[in-house]
């Protein structure tokens, strides 16, 4: 069962071939199975799973049919969810039981989706290996011995193992488009303001949007069709009008054009990547699409900007974590020591320091040169797309520069940081972009092929049309689903 | 009387102020005012809790105001529109672009560690607040900015003896409060003086209750306000070192807040000695501000715009509509009673401020043409009536019609002022026209001379050892026998004519 898609688990559940109940024992029997080795999941919720999978079931005995009827979806745990846990896999938030759902949650659930569990990622969102957790480590299914990528890394490897039919992520620079890649799945950032950010921890308020993450641009059109739309709980959800895009698949690519970032060119990337995305760009061609050479000249300044306008995003946003109200509190002598010594004590690096690279953009005297000056280069870079786009459809380039590191690679933050090179520029822009799979390489002295992401990108509010020309190439090159991962196997015989 | 509702003390019952003369030193008095005053909204500013002041502690709170992880503020656009309708009152601008920006800094009572406010980009920008001093001239004080933010939590502290932080064991915080609206006017530094404060405060009062814009409670702490204040040599066009005054808690408190600090600057400056650039608090106990933190300690409130909000937006349609919802003004009133009816400007406040009076009175005024003697009515008997039996001078008996044709009847000295006062107490609670009483049960003055002759006469008669005493160089006891004509004549007696009457038999040479 574990390997149908979210379109098959809920026809097969609304059909009444197989029941939400039995999905999900199936989904449980499959994480016991693998997560010991890949460790996706920071908890599972199984007494809410029960009784959601039951209540799904009564309703199609009642006649009802309902788009995500018991499929078993996974959720970062940076997204509230009523009754449980939600830790950001931070330990200041050690205790904390989310009073309330996210909108973007909830939305599925009353769908039919069954959350299985909360799942890992870097702390706050902050990376780009899911090696900034707190509360765990995650391997990549496709080889252990390497990262699932970030932010997002446990729904990410959830979704390629087989231990949920589709996961909730957050993108704010890449997290959910990066780990795509590395992990072999499809994973998609909507429009900045299309999917309620409530209940969602921020991170980067400006930046942070929830996605779906899926083993098929099906799936993925499907849950953005529930999630998008106006929040009356979110001010920046835009009031448009969603399209839905799940209506919008199509096969071919004809009449498309397809921009090239004349800033990206492949010349950079090993050669084996290189022959990937060639191969991917010549998959496009061949299914109809045109080529047109694309500038984005800021681009090349999309990490700075972002280094500055999130961690000073995330200075403001993770202030209320004092140690007085909830989660962690370590007792100093007043209540400045207990501020102190709660944050220092329950903060990891990576999150201490971006905010202090945000504390410090922020300051009196600072302000104009770092903060003011991003936010302008922002603008710089979100016109520089508005005029690629008056000549494509579509901008196609690499999610990221390599196939997944091995743990520890990136101990330099900056290189780190640098993994996020062609995810970040859409995001300071706002537009939708989202990572499909597009091949697989194998880097020397290993047996265990890794796949690659192909990142599409369009025009704000562009969705349907991205999920389309995605969905086509999909369709094309049948690359999401065509191999097994080689490592399951090995897996299960790990326990 | 609470010690605010308007009710400032005026300079003669400010004794705990310390002793110095203002005015016989050199030095001109320069002070701006900020005020946050918390909007009278159903809810709060970004959630949708109730916005009430008393309710259990922690009861009017949800994830939004709590601050809670993953929580998201929404703008209340009652609020917005409240603060607006205040600024156009006083002539302010309303951009057509406003903003939200966080004022980041760390206290236990703030849920997010941050609090929403404005800070480059305010709802309205300028405007003028005209007020009136005792003695009929007009003061005003420009505006520089009304913008608004979201109060925070109050905490109490525990343990210690005074209820202070200094030797608390622990403290609790009560939410209710954090994210109620509140907003925040600040002044152009052109106040000169304890009085020109406290009036310039009374007419923002008086404008935000009549607005319904805020209750304007100080005691609630609805209205809270800090003073900045500083001295110059007479003549000299820069500005001295200010420091900067809070916690009052009444316009009273503020008045004598001000003059011990002006005290404390005049002194400093006699002495030769420079004031600090400092935040003091004001003592109510001590009488006197104490130091609370200096500049060099000021907080960095790394303000930058909130990514959460949306800026707000307004078309000259929707300002123009709001300025056409504010109706006519308590200082359009204030204007009228002073300048055209020649009220005293205390006359004129109290008709302002009291509750539907303004309304009553230019409905009375209006047809008996007589506007003092109105007011001397209205805020004597009927205000004391309405203070007695706790109703509203408008819902009693006494229609403006009534008390207009009652300003009649005792202008033309159809009766006399024992029984208007009469008629007053009893159409309160019966109603009627005073007019008809008047001639149904014949209470008009008796002021035809031969029919007072013939009860001074009867007086005179029966009252043999008075007369006597008059005569004798008594003459205090006149007051007796008019009196005693009153009394004979059921009340009614013209008294004025009676003395006279009197004082003419009396003094005739026998
Ligand atoms: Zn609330």
């Amino acid at each position: 069962m574990a390997d149908r898609s979210a379109a098959e688990v809920a026809r097969a559940v609304n059909a009444r071939e197989t029941s939400a109940v039995e999905t999900l024992e199936a989904a449980y029997a499959r994480i016991a199975e693998r997560d010991g080795a890949i460790g996706a999941y920071l908890a599972l919720t199984q007494d809410l799973a029960r009784a959601r999978a039951e209540r799904v079931d009564a309703a199609v005995r009642e006649g009802k049919r309902l788009p995500l009827a018991g499929v078993p979806l996974a959720v970062k745990d940076n997204m509230c969810l009523e009754g449980t846990p939600t830790t950001c896999a931070s330990k200041i938030l050690d205790g904390w039981i989310a009073p309330y759902t996210a909108t973007a949650v909830q939305r599925l659930i009353d769908a039919g989706a069954v959350p299985l569990g909360k799942t890992n990622l870097d702390e706050f969102a902050m990376g780009s290996s899911c090696e900034n957790s707190a509360l765990g480590k995650t391997a990549n299914p496709w080889d252990r011995s390497r990262v699932p990528g970030g932010s997002s890394g446990g729904s990410v490897a959830a979704v390629a193992a087989g231990e949920a039919t589709l996961a909730l992520g957050s993108d704010t620079g890449g997290s959910i488009r990066e780990p795509a890649a590395f992990c072999g799945v499809v994973g998609f950032k909507p429009t900045y303001g299309r999917v309620s950010r409530y209940g969602l921890i921020a991170f980067a308020s400006s930046l942070d949007q929830i996605g779906p993450i899926a083993q098929t641009v099906e799936d993925a059109a499907l849950a953005y069709d529930l999630m998008a739309g106006k929040d009356p709980l979110d001010a920046t959800t835009v009031d448009r009008e969603v399209e839905p895009a799940a209506a919008g698949l199509r096969d071919d690519l004809r009449g498309v054009r397809v921009g090239i970032v004349k800033e990206f060119g492949l010349d950079k990337l090993e050669p084996d990547v290189r022959a990937c995305y060639e191969q991917a760009y010549d998959d496009l061609r061949k299914l109809g699409a045109e080529f047109v050479e694309v500038g984005l000249p800021t681009a090349d300044y999309g990490v700075a900007t972002y280094y500055l306008i999130a961690p000073a995003e995330c200075s403001s946003n993770l202030a209320r974590f004092d140690g007085m109200r909830y989660g962690l509190r370590v007792e100093g002598p007043d209540v400045g020591a207990t501020y102190e010594a709660t944050r220092a004590a329950g903060f990891g690096d990576e999150v201490k320091r971006r905010i202090l690279i945000g504390t410090y953009a922020l300051s009196s005297g600072y302000y104009d040169a770092y903060y003011v000056r991003a936010q302008k280069a922002r603008t710089l870079i979100a016109a520089d797309f508005a005029k690629a786009f008056e000549a494509c459809d579509v901008i196609a380039c690499p999610a990221a520069a390599s196939p997944a590191f091995a743990f520890n690679a990136k101990a330099d933050p900056v290189s780190m940081y640098l993994m996020d090179y062609y995810t970040i520029p859409m995001s300071l822009a706002g537009l939708p972009s989202l990572s499909v799979p597009c091949g697989y390489v194998t880097p020397a002295g290993s047996d265990k092929p890794l796949p690659l992401g192909l990142e599409l990108s369009a025009p704000l509010f562009a969705e349907r049309a991205l999920l389309g020309i995605a969905h086509a190439y999909e369709r094309g090159t049948g690359h999401a689903r065509a191999k097994q991962i080689p490592t399951l196997a090995d897996a299960v015989s790990a326990r | 009387m609470s010690p605010m509702d308007g009710a400032y003390t005026r300079a003669s019952t400010m004794d705990a102020a310390p002793r110095v003369t203002v005015a016989a030193t050199a030095y001109e008095v320069v002070m701006g005012i900020e005020c946050h005053v918390e909007l009278k909204t159903q809810t709060k500013m970004f959630c949708g809790c109730l916005n009430a002041f008393g309710a259990e502690p922690n009861t009017n709170v949800c994830p939004i105001c709590l601050g809670l992880p993953g929580a998201l503020p929404v703008p209340n656009r009652a609020a917005i529109e409240l603060l607006v309708k205040a600024g156009l009152a006083f002539g302010a601008e309303v951009p057509a672009f406003s903003k939200f920006d966080r004022k980041n800094y760390f206290y236990p009572d703030m849920p997010k560690d941050y609090q929403i406010s404005q800070y480059d980009m305010p709802l309205t920008v300028g405007g003028i607040v005209h007020f009136w001093r005792d003695d009929g001239s007009r003061g005003s004080c420009r505006l520089t900015r009304i913008h608004l933010e979201e109060d925070t939590g109050k905490s109490s502290h525990a343990g210690s003896r005074d209820g202070r932080i200094a030797g608390s064991t622990y403290s609790l915080v009560d939410f209710n409060r954090a994210g109620v609206p509140l907003m925040e006017c600040v002044s152009e530094p052109d106040i000169r003086s304890r009085e020109d404060a406290v009036a310039y405060l009374e007419a923002l009062k008086r404008t935000f209750v009549a607005l319904g814009v805020s209750d304007v409670k100080m005691e609630e702490g609805s209205l809270r306000c800090d003073v900045n204040l500083s001295l110059r040599p007479y003549g000299q066009t820069e500005y001295g070192t200010k420091t900067e005054i809070k916690n009052m808690n009444s316009f009273n408190s503020v008045a004598r807040a001000i003059e011990s600090e002006i005290a404390r600057q005049t002194s400093i400056l006699e002495s030769g000695g420079r004031v600090v650039q400092e935040t003091r608090g004001w003592d109510e106990a001590a009488g006197a501000t104490h130091p609370m933190r200096s500049k060099e300690q000021a907080h960095d409130y790394r303000y930058f715009p909130d990514p959460d909000l949306t800026p707000v937006e307004f078309a000259p349609s929707d300002v123009a509509r709001l300025r056409q919802a504010l109706g006519a003004l308590p200082d359009a009133h204030l204007e009228r009673l002073i300048v055209m009816d020649k009220l005293r400007v205390e006359q004129a406040r109290q008709i302002v401020d009291g509750p539907g009076l303004f309304e009553y009175y230019a409905a009375a005024a209006g047809i008996s043409g007589k506007p003092q003697a109105t007011v001397n009515f209205l805020l004597g008997d009927l205000s004391r009536l309405a203070n007695e039996t706790d109703t509203p001078v408008f819902s009693s008996g006494v229609t403006p019609e009534a008390l207009a044709e009652l300003v009649g009847l005792s202008d033309a000295q159809t009766i006399n002022s024992k029984t208007a006062k009469d008629l007053i107490a009893r159409i309160w609670v019966e109603g009627g026209s005073p007019g008809a009483i008047v001639a149904a049960e014949g209470l008009g003055q008796l002021s035809d001379a031969g029919a007072i002759d013939a009860v001074v006469s009867e007086v005179l008669a029966g009252n043999a050892k008075t007369v006597d005493d008059y005569r004798a160089g008594k003459t205090k006891v006149m007051g007796f026998l008019v009196g005693q004509v009153m009394k004979a004549s059921g009340g009614k007696a013209n008294p004025t004519l009676a003395e006279a009457r009197l004082r003419e038999r009396l003094d005739a040479p026998r």
